[in-house]
């Protein structure tokens, strides 16, 4: 029902509002006495060298990828889920395929070692 | 007719709720603490107040009044957004969580109550719940990104590209899992999926024994539980992506760490475990105790296994659980429409 969502948007509101009075409180309420040594990034008590923002494994890339494919076959599970009494012996079928099809492509990741982490 | 009247009434229910939801996720933290210790033979926090019942607040008002430090060469805007984006996406889901049968009468102090959602035991009854808490819960990765890569830190970016990707290969299981439940009940709205339930052997975690499995798994990953707590695995990231944050900002990470860990007891009880059904106690008694079930299930858990190793854990989601899923899926629905077929 579209009038539903009136209380969630209430509750977005009081959501960010709390989290707002408290990002304010604890910036206003508290006395700040900064120093170069209070506010440098931690580093088990060197000075820091070099840049923080480095760059990464592409291992996280290629699970990222991954994640979309699988998560759109999710996107596409949840509505035949639910119409699946309707659809009778045609929606599993055809819903058996996809599985299939995806997971052939799980395992060809998997063989070509995308889901290694050495 | 939408009244004034109405809109205050939803304001004070979102308010109630926002407070139950508050108060419990703060003795979460007091009752993690005393599990913890008795389950190690300590005796936990017992100084404030009785049995330490006055710890959370004393906690919360230390966190408020701490000196609030942020980082040299910090991305100030993306530092701050960050805490709030996660508290936000934590809090949001428990609009759609069912947490009692709908109630009383036709209408209160003169307003009905059939507007908004109003006697129902819920706050926002709508078709599609699970996919709202999965939309919604799924954004708290945007904050843990952002708050590692802005504290200029190296162990917070290390942290938060490690919790990033656990999280996502982890939520694809979760959601896989979910599948069976929605076949069986036809309908992605939790009211309907608790309803369905309403005897105990046709709670779910019966009839979808390996999706409750993979969900329980799935989800303590999801919210970074032990033994799959690498976003802040301290011996070797000091504190991941909030090793930076400090004051009251910390404080809303923790707290949307516990509102996570009290979205997924929900969300077991829910789905799996009937919700609020059950005998002769009021209905809200029995999702409390099922909740409480659950969290004590949790943090025992925790007390009991040791940390994976980060591959590890990778390729147990996407080498076992992943395929565990979707197998469990083409299975349900196999046996299902035999089911089906034979009623027919």
């Amino acid at each position: 029902m579209p009038e539903s969502y009136v209380p969630i948007f209430v509750f977005l509101v009081v959501n960010v509002a709390v989290a707002v009075l408290i990002i304010a409180l604890s910036t206003y309420l508290v006395k700040r006495k900064p120093t170069a040594q209070k506010l440098m990034p931690y580093e088990c008590g060197m000075d820091p060298f070099g840049t923080a923002r480095k760059r990464f494994s592409v291992k996280f890339f290629v699970v990222a990828m991954l994640f979309i494919i699988f998560d759109i076959e999710a996107v596409f599970l949840y509505p035949w889920a639910v119409v699946f009494k309707d659809l009778k012996l045609f929606g599993l079928i055809e819903m058996v395929v996809f599985i299939a099809v995806l997971l052939l492509g799980l395992f060809y990741a998997w063989k070509k070692g995308a889901l290694e982490w050495q | 007719m939408v009244t004034l009247g109405a809109i205050v009434l939803v304001i004070i229910k979102v308010l109630l709720a926002l407070g139950v939801i508050m108060t419990a996720i703060a003795y979460i933290t007091l009752m993690e603490r005393k599990v913890l210790a008795f389950l190690q033979v300590r005796l936990g926090p017992n100084r404030v107040g009785p049995w330490g019942l006055l710890q959370p607040l004393a906690d919360g008002i230390k966190l408020l009044f701490k000196e609030e430090i942020t980082v040299a060469g910090a991305d100030k805007v993306l530092y701050l957004l960050a805490p709030a984006v996660v508290m936000v996406c934590a809090l949001l889901p428990f609009a759609v969580v069912p947490f009692g049968k709908g109630i009383v009468g036709e209408s209160f102090l003169g307003i009905p109550l059939d507007q908004f959602d109003l006697g129902k035991g819920i706050l926002a009854d709508i078709d599609t719940g699970i996919l709202f808490i999965f939309a919604i819960s799924s954004l708290s990765v945007y904050g843990v990104v952002l708050g590692g890569w802005a504290s200029n830190n190296k162990y917070s970016l290390l942290g938060a590209t490690r919790a990033s990707a656990q999280m996502i290969s982890y939520e694809l299981a979760l959601g896989m899992s979910v599948v069976g439940v929605l076949l069986l009940t036809g309908s992605l709205s939790l009211v309907k999926i608790v309803e369905d339930q309403d005897w105990i052997w046709k709670w779910n975690c019966f009839r979808q024994p390996l999706a409750f499995l993979i969900f329980l798994i799935a989800g303590s990953a999801e919210v970074c539980r032990t033994p799959f707590d690498f976003v802040e695995c301290e011996n070797e990231l000091v504190a991941g992506y909030q090793t930076e944050y400090s004051s009251m900002k910390f404080g809303m990470f923790y707290l949307a760490e516990y509102g996570h860990l009290l979205l997924l007891s929900s969300l077991v009880t829910t789905l799996f475990l009937g919700g609020w059904q059950g005998p002769i106690l009021p209905p809200f008694v029995w999702f409390s105790a099922k909740v409480f079930f659950m969290l004590f299930f949790f943090i025992w858990i925790r007390g009991t296994y040791p940390r994976l190793r980060y591959d590890k854990l990778m390729h147990f989601g996407w080498k076992v659980l992943l395929p565990a899923s979707l197998v469990n899926v083409v299975a349900t629905a196999v046996i299902y429409s035999l089911y089906l077929g034979g009623k027919a």
